[in-house]
């Protein structure tokens, strides 16, 4: 929302307040001031001249020499332009003036100077050196000099004064950020109110009124309300004897500045009323209104308008449309058709002042694909308590423009009920909510500045019209505080009453822990999104109705797609290897799990490399882990695993194709729900032992086929009761045969081993192996 | 005789004690003291001819020569001492070492930094008392919008801006669906901190994400008030930024607070005077929050004429391109190893 300074004071004189005050100080009572800007920065120096004699520039087939009247002196000024003529008035920037480049934003300061040895006290400006666009002002012909003596309103022009004022450009545009509950404030006179109560300045917004003709509107038009849900009230006005001309140049400045351009008087008026009220009017010119007769009705199946844009658009019975006997001629609160509209021959035109609802009006304009400064209005919901001033104010600006004959009568179709919103008073109670000690007088001074009745009696603030968003306490107390300033509310610091989870906390250590082991093991932390291709889900994957594509149209089912998405984009930046995790969600449409990914690829990175980051998960969560050989996608068959809570793996080749990556990639996926069940958080210590171990080193041989695991099991178990400890440290293959050494620790925890006892469970061992046909290579 | 034993004792201590002042090696000391001390040494001569004395004498001259005994070994201890230590420090001479040359380190991973931001975020809320809680993602409309006081037809909720799994179900927009998952399950006290992936249709630019993460709080309990949302917050920013940190609460509308306010915070760079960091501002849009709307209360079965509440939001993504200077938020989610290795 744009707002003139100088629209606002005329409802309230903010002249002794500066800018940046009145800036943050509406920022602070809630209408968030985004920026401001005058509008004739940086202009400076430029005043209105006339040329009264004009010759060629002795040395030059292109410069011309003007004598111009600046008031109390002349000057010369020399000009390339070609456009300036002898008695033209122009505006002029005299020495050390500042004129802008409107294409690209630069400023130039002007200096007097000699242009081919000839003195140009300054400059005459063009309409892009002062910043205006050519189609503001209509009576621009060609580039060149802005001629303002082809003005309308020249005869106002006073030789020798600040040119600004003439072209409107003496005025503050200030931008705010209106929040959703503040429709009122989406208009000059609900800012106006704001200022008001914010700076603590008198408030003056007179009641429109109009004078009026004899005639009756009936006699030229009738309105009838099909729906009333949608439309709670529709009032219409007639002018006749219309003159479409262009606005004042006082209406049309307002009307720019606030970022709307001028049509004619007629749109003009409508819109000026829009942005002082902020209730959006249309007029229709009453001889394309077919039968003379306008319906408020709902659209029927595939209708078609065309709209004031010239594009057709098809309707459906949830949009709400102006009508005449035949055909639509408004898709109502958002935009008129096509020839609905006021043209330069009209002679009758009907004013429409109504109330559509908001939500219908927002799902028309979303309908058709035209947001407007209308439908943005009645979106956020307008009181039709209201639309009378609308209309009114409409009127009486007809009358002061002298735009045509208002009729005095006018229609009001009424579909609600007007109630006056009244909230019980508490300031006690107001105090207790905020944490503050704002006497009562104080609270009832903040409501009335704000507009609000009150009720001594009965202790209850009355709701001014123009407010939507006030009905409970909680809001009264909003009111209140952000008069009385946030800011100025003390802040304390509660104490919290509230009882922490045992398994909320132990969550929080659990994934602490797990990150603890990852960044130990090298491994750094992605962040990746949570949607994927449906080629890379599971087939019941959760699907997104209005996805951005299809690369991202599924909820991922598992973590390793967005792993390798991200292990292809490092390889692909030249990151020659990468240790990578990420700790995230899979989800299925029964639930939605925590999960940690972990990623390896380099010239370093194995099957083994991978695995060990398992185990030391495994350990640091103290469980046991079973692993069994996995051939599901997409993994490599022959290398991969997985236990109850994890599966990993190298990639499968194939699948890496997918991603463009061709080198190895490994992956683990883990459960963290069911790492942590399984988690055993005690931990008792053992005592350190006091006696001595003894060892033994096996080198064994068997087939290929005998794994790791099983021949450590043999020892396990084979081993008797003192054996502590088996551990692998080596293997080599040699043609069908394999070659495995163990360290085999035995201890006892009352006394030193003798050899006869290591001997004999040694043996034992070598006797299951050799059942199973691993045998003895060497022992040391 | 005695006088000529003691002056030979006299003697040797004077040669023995030059002797090792004069050995400049280990071996030469050594020697020395084999020579004076050993079984063949000349102590040991001197001493056996004590079998000549006199009983009186004998006493006097063995004290002597044990006197020339503890000297020496005094002497020697010290001068032995002085010279490993110098032979030690030679050799330590030809052992430096470039210490420019890189150590050797046990390669360590990296946290993303928007876990680093966010664990800093709980760390704080977990020490003021709040407990962490989760919901699901995928999320049920009521919980997003409808108990959260956001009517249907309300602009949130537009297909535009969500991203919807069918009329009733679609990826949360904000975290405050926990909120209210927590209000129907626990009563109050209540006092959580919901951390979070949430969802909008922003397409991916420099300053936009579909995905990103917000960390919510709310408190409800009987008599909070508007002064205790605005001190908690400012507890917590202090304890993130410091101690300087200013916070400027602002008038603000949402359907689930009323009050509302965004929370302005001085400039990291300026402090407050304006630069560009702060487009000349001097402060630093940052969090929303306020009061829980009654309504919301109520929805969850909770009165509000007994117990009112407050809850804030923030976006764990802004304080963190803020705090890393992070020019472009699409660097958080492409996890290029030049990127994450900078952060821990």
């Amino acid at each position: 929302m744009n707002l003139s300074l100088n629209w606002l004071n005329d409802y309230v004189n903010t002249e002794d307040i500066d800018l940046p005050r009145l800036a943050s100080g509406l920022t602070m009572s809630g209408s968030k001031v985004e920026k401001y800007k005058n509008l004739s920065e940086p202009l400076s120096r430029i005043i209105t001249g006339k040329v009264v004699q004009i010759k060629k520039h002795e040395n030059s087939d292109k410069l011309w020499i003007c004598t111009v009247d600046i008031g109390n002196s002349t000057v010369q000024i020399v000009t390339g332009a070609q456009n300036v003529t002898e008695g033209a008035i122009v505006p002029v920037v005299l020495n050390g003036g500042v004129v802008l480049n409107r294409q690209d934003g630069s400023v130039t300061k002007i200096k007097k100077g000699k242009l081919r040895g000839e003195v140009s006290e300054g400059m005459l400006c063009s309409h892009d050196e002062l910043g205006i666009d050519k189609a503001e002002l209509p009576y621009i012909k060609e580039d060149g000099i802005l001629i303002l003596s082809d003005d309308p309103d020249s005869s106002n022009l006073q030789i020798g004064e600040s040119v600004l004022e003439f072209l409107g450009l003496d005025d503050t545009v200030i931008e705010f950020e209106i929040t959703n509950n503040r429709a009122d404030c989406l208009s000059v006179t609900g800012l106006a109110r704001e200022v008001s109560a914010t700076f603590d300045l008198p408030l003056n917004i007179p009641e429109p009124e109009f004078n009026g003709c004899d005639g009756d509107i009936k006699s030229h038009i009738s309105v009838e309300v099909d729906n009333t849900q949608l439309c709670s009230r529709y009032m219409a006005g007639l002018v006749k004897n219309v003159k479409i001309e262009p606005s004042p140049r006082w209406l049309t400045s307002r009307l720019k500045a606030q970022g709307v351009r001028p049509i004619n008087n007629i749109v003009d008026i409508t819109n000026y009323v829009m942005l002082e009220y902020g209730y959006p009017l249309h007029a229709f010119d009453k001889r394309f209104i077919e039968g003379g007769k306008i319906v408020v009705r709902s659209a029927k199946e595939n209708e078609k308008i065309t709209l004031l844009d010239g594009n057709t658009v098809t309707l459906s019975p949830d949009v709400l449309v102006i009508a005449d006997e035949k055909k639509p001629v408004a898709v109502a609160g958002v935009m008129g058709g096509e020839f609905s509209g006021v043209v330069d021959d009209t002679d009758t035109v009907v004013f429409e002042a109504a109330c559509f609802d908001g939500v219908s009006v927002r799902k028309a304009a979303k309908k058709i694909g035209r947001r407007t400064e209308s439908s943005s209005r009645f979106e956020k919901g307008l009181n039709p308590v209201n639309v009378k001033t609308a209309l009114f104010r409409a009127l009486q600006l007809v009358e002061e423009l002298g735009c045509g004959e208002v009729c005095k009568s006018f229609i009001d179709r009424v579909h609600f009920t007007a109630v006056e919103n009244k909230v019980a008073h508490d300031y006690n109670a107001i105090n207790r909510f905020l944490g503050a000690n704002i006497p009562s007088e104080k609270q009832i001074e903040i409501f009335k500045k704000l507009g609000f009745g009150y009720c001594d009696e009965s202790k209850e603030v009355v709701v001014p019209k123009t407010r939507y968003d006030i009905s409970l306490p909680c809001d009264l107390a909003e009111e209140v505080a952000r008069i009385y300033g946030y800011n100025a509310v003390e802040s304390t610091l509660p104490r919290l009453n509230g009882n922490g989870s045992v398994a909320a906390a132990l969550w929080e250590r659990n994934v602490n822990k797990l990150v603890n082991v990852l960044t130990a093991q090298g491994c750094r932390e992605c962040v990746t999104y949570s949607f994927v291709s449906s080629k890379m889900a599971a087939e019941n994957a959760i699907k997104i109705r209005n996805p951005f594509g299809e690369e991202t149209s599924v909820m991922r089912t598992s973590m390793i797609p967005s792993m390798l998405k991200v292990i292809s984009n490092n390889i692909n930046n030249r990151n020659v290897e990468a240790r990578l995790f990420e700790i995230g969600r899979v989800y299925s449409p029964q639930k939605e799990a925590d999960a940690l990914c972990v990623g390896l690829y380099g010239k370093d990175e194995s099957f083994f490399e991978l695995k060990g980051i398992f185990e030391e998960i495994s350990t640091a969560f103290k469980i046991e882990a079973n692993i069994k050989r996995m051939t599901d996608s997409p993994f490599h068959p022959g290398r991969a695993a997985n236990c109850n809570y994890a599966k990993f793996g190298e990639i499968s080749p194939l699948v890496l194709s997918e991603y463009g990556i061709n080198e190895r990639v490994y992956i683990a996926e883990i459960y963290l729900e069911e790492l942590f069940e399984r988690s055993e958080n005690k931990t008792s210590y053992k005592p350190i032992p006091k006696y001595p171990a003894s060892s033994r080193d096996l080198s064994l041989i068997c087939g290929l086929e005998t794994s790791c695991g099983e021949v450590a099991d043999i020892i396990n178990a084979a081993g008797k009761k003192h054996l502590e400890s088996v551990e692998f440290f080596d293997v080599y293959y040699k043609d069908d045969m394999k070659s495995l050494s163990y360290k085999l620790t035995f201890r006892k925890p009352d006394g030193t081993l003798t050899d006869e006892e290591v001997d004999s469970a040694i043996k034992n061992v070598l006797g299951k192996l050799e059942e199973n046909n691993i045998k003895l290579k060497g022992m040391v | 005789m005695d006088i000529n034993l003691k002056e030979q004792l006299a003697e040797l201590e004077r040669r023995a004690l030059s002797a090792i002042e004069a050995a400049d090696s280990v071996k030469a000391i050594e020697d020395a003291r084999v020579a004076f001390l050993g079984k063949k040494g000349e102590l040991t001569a001197i001493l056996k001819q004590m079998g000549k004395l006199s009983a009186e004498e004998r006493p006097i001259i063995g004290q002597a020569a044990n006197q020339v005994r503890e000297t020496f070994e005094g002497a020697y201890s010290k001068k032995i001492t002085a010279l490993k230590n110098a032979d030690m420090l030679s050799r330590l001479k030809t052992e430096g070492l470039d210490i420019t040359l890189p150590g050797v380190r046990r390669k360590m991973g990296s946290r993303h930094p928007l876990r680093i931001v966010l664990d800093e975020v709980k760390e704080i809320f977990a020490s003021m008392g709040y407990t962490m809680v989760y919901g699901p993602e995928v999320e049920e409309t009521k919980y997003v919008f409808d108990m959260l006081n956001t009517f249907e037809g309300h602009p949130a909720r537009d297909e535009q801006d969500t991203f919807y799994i069918d009329d009733k179900t679609l990826l949360r927009t904000q975290t405050s669906s926990v909120q209210i998952r927590t209000m129907l399950k626990n009563k109050p006290p209540i006092a959580v901190i919901s951390p979070g992936r949430v969802y909008r249709c922003d397409e991916v630019d420099a300053t936009h994400s579909p995905i990103f993460h917000q960390c919510e709080g709310l408190v409800v309990d009987k008599g909070l008030t508007f002064g205790d949302l605005k001190g908690t917050l400012e507890a917590f920013f202090k304890r993130l930024y410091g101690n300087d940190i200013k916070l400027r609460f602002r008038p603000h509308h949402f359907s689930y607070t009323e009050p509302s306010a965004e929370v302005d915070l001085s400039c990291f760079k300026c402090g407050g005077k304006g630069c560009g960091f702060c487009k000349g501002e001097g402060w630093i849009e940052m969090l929303g929050c306020g009061m829980v709307h009654p309504a919301v209360l109520r929805n969850c079965d909770i009165d509000p004429d007994v117990f009112t509440g407050f809850a804030f939001g923030m976006g764990i993504e802004r304080i963190t391109l803020m705090r890393y200077e992070i020019d472009d938020m699409r660097l958080l989610y492409e996890n290029d190893t030049r990127f994450l290795r900078q952060f821990n």
